[in-house]
């Protein structure tokens, strides 16, 4: 199943390669768009020539329609791939300046490269100044950071924003692209024909124009319809992928380790407790949770659990383990990471603590103290927590 | 504007390679595509064989390549010398690899050399306060329907258009 980590799987130098090859087909498509031209990419700044839009939005578009398709389809994970992270405010500042630098200059970083490469001496001055602008940014941050972080929100979808579903965002996205590629084609025509005296009309008249648009919209209206997969069927296909850390018993945590972790300063530990609302109420581990395993299915509630820092970390506890195991693979699938089961839940909790005292008082079992493990053998369970580090989100921007 | 070469290839069509690419890079590699976190990293390199204190002494050049941390030791960089050979070899293929200073005809070459520089120091500035820049932020962003990615795309075109009128003596013939 799709994404496949090509550095993990042919090591840093084969997976480098790989990065070479994607970017040479990058380069590829710019060059042959002819956005190694500076004066057609200004000239869309001048409505005269709308290829910067037309390329731009079909090569997202055409993304977009393949990422979802296949995800539709169950061939790739969506919530595995990076999601520009969304810093509104500073994101649109920095889109304003940028477009500045656009027109005054004539280029973007990559078309730049892609000029300097046909040896375009002015590509290669834009391109010097990219390095130095990136510079002068790092040393002026200190003075508007915390503007630069503000109006943050990790992973926050267009279809989010607007409260619906992603097939039909995708469906209107499609929409949106077509008519401006109408609009983008008119404005055109209009200034041709200005110059040589032809009749200006709305009509279409390139017909294999009409198909493409034709194929969009059917590939489009058939994401909506076979919509995105639900953690239920999401597991299925995903089975063979995770089951073996349930199988080897590796996201199972002995208490001690709980008691450790939750210890540790570093570490955001959230506990999602599953026992019924009565239990919890009788007795709960300080700062857990009371959840029902349909809460997990619930798009909105799990949003932030896959959005937590690196060193967050998940656990899970419920009466029967089986329950636990079900809550882990709707998690799981949906993106959770550093997500662990307490295992046999709190069944063993009060027994394991119960002749234990520390300044010869009994123990909290709400809420153990790290003093606790002393009163244990180092090797009273075998520690199962690693906080993966890898963080996704910034993509190759950073 | 008569002097565009006619032989590039409709826009639909590298616009399709161009997203079948980016969809190849989300498939094999977690991210899209980027060109501006590559750009910081050269001048991160850079500014170290000179003044490698420095790197370690500001944030955002630290997390690239403070202490024996090596800046250019990240895939960004290599998807940066592809699409360099890729450009070249294009521009090679379809007969458009030569010297010469794309401008306006009403400026002359060390004028347009002056703008594109100014230019480019604008958007690199940009393109790190963005967090990426037209591939990074717009085409990758805008795949996977991230808000921020469609809300930077619409003020890279408005910051364009708004400056578009009072320069149009480096871009009219």
């Amino acid at each position: 199943m799709l994404p496949i980590d090509i550095i993990a799987e042919l090591g840093k130098a084969g997976g480098y390669a790989v990065f070479v090859l994607i970017g040479a087909g990058f380069g590829i498509a710019l060059e042959l768009a002819g956005f190694g031209d500076s004066r057609r990419l200004a000239a869309q700044f001048y409505l005269k020539d709308m290829t910067v839009l037309k390329t731009m939005f079909t090569g997202i578009l055409v993304a977009c329609l393949l990422i979802f398709l296949s995800a539709g389809l169950g061939l790739l994970d969506f919530s595995q791939l990076a999601v520009n992270q969304t810093f509104l405010w500073p994101g649109i500042l920095g889109g304003l300046i940028m477009g500045v630098g656009f027109i005054v200059g004539g280029y973007c970083p990559g078309t730049s490269l892609v000029a300097t490469a046909s040896f375009k001496i002015d590509g290669l001055f834009f391109l010097v100044g990219t390095i130095v602008g990136a510079g002068l940014f790092g040393e002026s941050l200190p003075s508007f950071e915390t503007f630069w972080n503000s109006s943050f929100t990790d992973r926050y979808l267009v279809s989010d924003w607007l409260g619906i579903s992603i097939g039909a965002t995708v469906f209107i996205v499609t929409i949106f692209a077509l008519v401006m590629f109408y609009a983008a084609e008119k404005v055109e025509e209009f200034f041709k024909y200005k110059d040589t005296g032809k009749a200006w009309s709305w009509k279409i008249t390139r017909r294999p124009y009409l198909y493409g648009a034709g194929v969009l919209v059917a590939v489009a209206a058939l994401i909506w319809s076979i919509g995105q997969p639900d953690p239920i069927r999401k597991w299925k296909i995903m089975e063979s992928k995770y089951s073996g850390q349930l199988a080897t018993k590796a996201v199972f945590i002995h208490p001690l380790e709980y008691v450790k972790t939750n210890n540790e300063s570093t570490i955001k530990l959230i506990t999602l407790d599953l026992r019924s609302n009565k239990d919890f109420e009788t007795f709960h581990l300080s700062g857990s949770e009371n959840v029902k395993i349909e809460d997990l299915l619930d798009a909105k509630f799990v949003a932030p659990l896959a959005q937590l820092p690196p060193q967050g970390v998940i656990i899970l506890l419920a009466d029967n383990d089986s329950i636990s195991i079900k809550a882990w693979q709707y998690l799981k699938v949906q993106g959770v990471a550093n997500l662990y089961i307490l295992e046999n839940g709190l069944h063993n909790w009060k027994s394991l603590f119960a002749d234990k005292q520390i300044h010869e008082k009994a123990v909290n079992l709400a809420s153990p103290s790290a003093e606790v493990l002393q009163l244990f053998p180092k090797n009273a369970y075998i520690p199962k927590i690693k906080i993966g580090s890898k963080k996704r989100a910034g993509g190759l921007c950073s | 504007m008569k002097k565009i070469p006619k032989n590039v290839k409709n826009p639909y069509f590298a616009g399709t390679i161009l997203g079948v690419v980016l969809f190849a890079a989300f498939a094999l590699t977690h991210s899209g595509l980027g060109a501006s976190g590559a750009i910081s990293r050269i001048h991160v390199a850079i500014t170290k064989l000179f003044w490698s204190a420095h790197v370690d002494r500001v944030g955002t050049f630290a997390a690239m390549g403070a202490g024996n941390r090596n800046a250019l030791d990240h895939p960004s960089i290599y998807l940066l010398i592809g699409t360099f050979a890729g450009g070249l070899i294009s521009a090679w293929i379809n007969g458009r690899l030569k010297f010469e200073i794309y401008k306006g005809s009403r400026i002359s070459n060390t004028q347009r050399l002056i703008f594109a520089l100014l230019g480019g120091i604008i958007m690199g500035y940009g393109a790190r306060f963005a967090r990426g820049c037209t591939s990074g932020q717009a085409l990758s962003g805008g795949a996977v329907l991230s808000l921020g990615s469609w809300a930077f795309m619409f003020s890279v075109f408005i910051g364009g258009y708004a400056v578009a009128y009072f320069v149009r003596r480096l871009w009219n013939d």
